[in-house]
């Protein structure tokens, strides 16, 4: 029954192989640095999906960090014990929230807010038009579904998840060497600083790559405020922030249903391979890291 | 004392201190209030349609406002069975086995279903529809989408879930109930059937609830399984499903359907926090005794 396990995995990963053969034989290598995506032309190039994918996961990371890392300390660290159990109970809860709900959210509430307080008045700004690099990051189509929604949104559905495996493993750190650092006279600050998280860093390094590997695979949300387009410019890239774009999952759950049987259906498989094994990769890498951790504080 | 506190490193040290407990307490309230934020909308907006005939009736298309979501409750009811019944034996099975089982090859399994859990949902559901529909619907165009493929996936992405805590419950039963048992003269597998599985009961009941609260909103992996249907189908073919539902009337430009998945979203959110709260409320009952 374990062996089903493994061979679960194998088979996915031939079954995606197998289906998309038609357009890996098709395509060779031009599907993974073409840029453009045209049933009509018969052009299928995933380059635009994937680094759409890395900036919304990595504006999903760099907002959601700081704040899970810090709320984490607070749970474990700092909180009076009566508060810790409600809400560590809250944050779990909040972990089980749908993705498709959150994408409700965001096109209703979160997009408009956008919108109307971020969007227009930094379009408008004369004094943003300046500033040499924000000027490039704040700039693009600004009418709501965009990076800078889908790159919060994820933001928000990940920080419960990493705050929740970053308190577990800064609880997994002996107390003694919390004490002994207090025997040697430093505040709860420098305790935490320069002893619990030096300790806990493998872990936590790892805790924010498994974060990363949900917000690089998620999908409803995403299709739901991202816009689904591919940013006008010449090789479908784009670090505006108020531009639309693409994920490679969104590219999947948005192109699927107009997507004709034979090559496109394929070249949509072929897509889903790549998203199989680089998301395999992180969470290796991610699953090793906490692991390790484990064993080191455990020694 | 005084005058050791008053020196200017000391002074420095503590302002530091109470900028950092501040700085992390902050944060926590931040992300709280975002989180409550979320879920105040959806009780507010959600409350419109919650009502009995929306879970009652079908779609209108003649009154929209008087449809319902009974299709999408009872297809959802139906997926989920179906996942259930795929996932509990596969990952009991597995469960009890590698609580059994030891060496390398059993840690490496182990790590293997953390792994998978990684997986994105949607490439789940892809994988059904690769080895699945896609072969049917090149034989007979147009078919193969059935609430049952939508239920293996489901089930798919429970395994490891389930798999994980009867590992995990299995050992925490005592070793003085093998020990016990086993000196009786019963044979091993007797033993774990009859004595040690039961007393972990509660634990893997939990683990199976909280793994259905986990994969009954789950949306993208239905997109390209069970497709979706305004109306009541049978299970071998295309059906509805809550969360379906929910990205369909989320993404209509029509203001009552858009209101509609606010309830429908209540309606799902209600189902996973009972499906949580029962789980947690039963360890707690298997803790006492």
């Amino acid at each position: 029954m374990s062996l089903a396990l493994m061979t679960l995995v194998l088979a996915i990963g031939c079954a995606l192989l197998w289906q998309s053969m038609p357009a890996i034989k098709a395509l060779g290598p031009g599907f993974v640095t073409g840029h453009e995506w045209d049933d009509a032309a018969g052009k299928y190039g995933s380059a635009a999906f994937l680094s759409g994918t890395l900036y919304s996961s990595g504006i999903a990371i760099l907002v959601s960090v700081p704040i899970s890392i810090c709320s984490a300390i607070f749970l474990a660290e700092l909180a009076p014990k009566w508060i810790r159990l409600p809400i560590t109970f809250l944050i779990e809860l909040l972990a089980a929230i749908p993705s498709v709900v959150y994408g409700l959210w965001g096109i209703f509430v979160l997009i408009p807010l956008l919108r109307d307080k971020i969007m227009t008045p930094a379009l408008a700004s004369a004094a943003i038009a300046k500033i040499p690099i924000i000027k490039s990051l704040l700039t693009g189509a600004g009418y709501g579904p965009s990076m800078l929604a889908a790159g919060l949104l994820l933001a928000i559905m990940i920080t419960p998840f990493i705050t929740a495996i970053c308190r577990d493993i800064l609880l997994a750190i002996p107390t003694m060497q919390r004490d002994a650092a207090a025997g040697l006279g430093t505040t709860q600050a420098e305790t935490i600083l320069k002893v619990v998280l030096p300790s806990a860093a493998p872990g936590l390094i790892g805790a924010v790559m498994l974060g990363f590997g949900r917000a690089f695979g998620e999908t409803m949300a995403v299709t739901m405020v991202i816009g689904n387009m591919t940013p006008n410019t010449p090789d479908g890239r784009s670090i505006a922030l108020f531009d639309p774009g693409y994920t490679i999952a969104s590219a999947m759950a948005n192109k699927f249903t107009e997507a004709t049987p034979g090559i496109a259906t394929a070249a949509l498989i072929e897509l889903g391979l790549v998203l199989f094994v680089t998301s395999m990769l992180i969470n290796f890498f991610a699953r090793s890291l906490v692991r390790l951790a484990a064993r080191k504080i455990a020694a | 004392m005084t005058s050791l506190a008053s020196t200017p490193v000391l002074v420095q040290r503590r302002v530091l201190n109470a900028l950092f407990q501040a700085l992390c307490g902050i944060c926590a309230i931040i992300a709280i209030a975002v989180l409550g934020y979320v879920l105040w909308f959806l009780f507010r907006q959600g409350i419109t349609y919650f009502k009995p005939s929306f879970f009652t009736r079908l779609p209108d298309n003649v009154n929209p406002v008087l449809g319902g979501i009974k299709h999408s409750i009872l297809g959802s009811v139906n997926i989920l069975g179906i996942a259930l019944s795929i996932s509990i034996p596969i990952g009991i099975l597995s469960g009890v086995y590698q609580a059994e089982a030891n060496g390398k090859l059993c840690q490496f399994v182990r790590f293997l279903t953390d792994v998978l859990n990684g997986i994105p949902s949607i490439v789940i559901g892809l994988f059904i529809y690769a080895i699945w529909i896609l072969p049917y619907a090149q034989k007979h165009p147009g078919q193969g989408y059935s609430g049952i493929a939508g239920g293996a996936a489901l089930g798919i992405m429970m395994i490891p879930l389930v798999m994980r805590t009867t590992d995990e419950m299995l050992h925490l039963v005592p070793q003085s109930l093998w020990d016990a048992s086993l000196a009786l003269g019963t044979p091993r597998w007797r033993t774990m059937l009859f004595v040690v599985l039961p007393s972990a009961r509660n634990g893997i009941v939990t683990g199976v609830m909280l793994a259905l609260a986990r994969v009954a909103g789950e949306t993208a992996p239905l997109l390209f399984t069970v497709l979706g249907n305004e109306f009541l189908g049978p299970i071998t073919g295309p059906v509805d499903a809550l969360p379906l539902r929910l990205y369909k009337y989320a993404t209509s430009s029509d203001p009552v359907q858009n209101a509609m998945a606010w309830s429908t979203a209540l309606t799902l959110i209600l189902i996973i926090l009972i499906l949580s709260i029962l789980a947690r409320f039963l360890t707690r009952a298997g803790k006492r005794s």
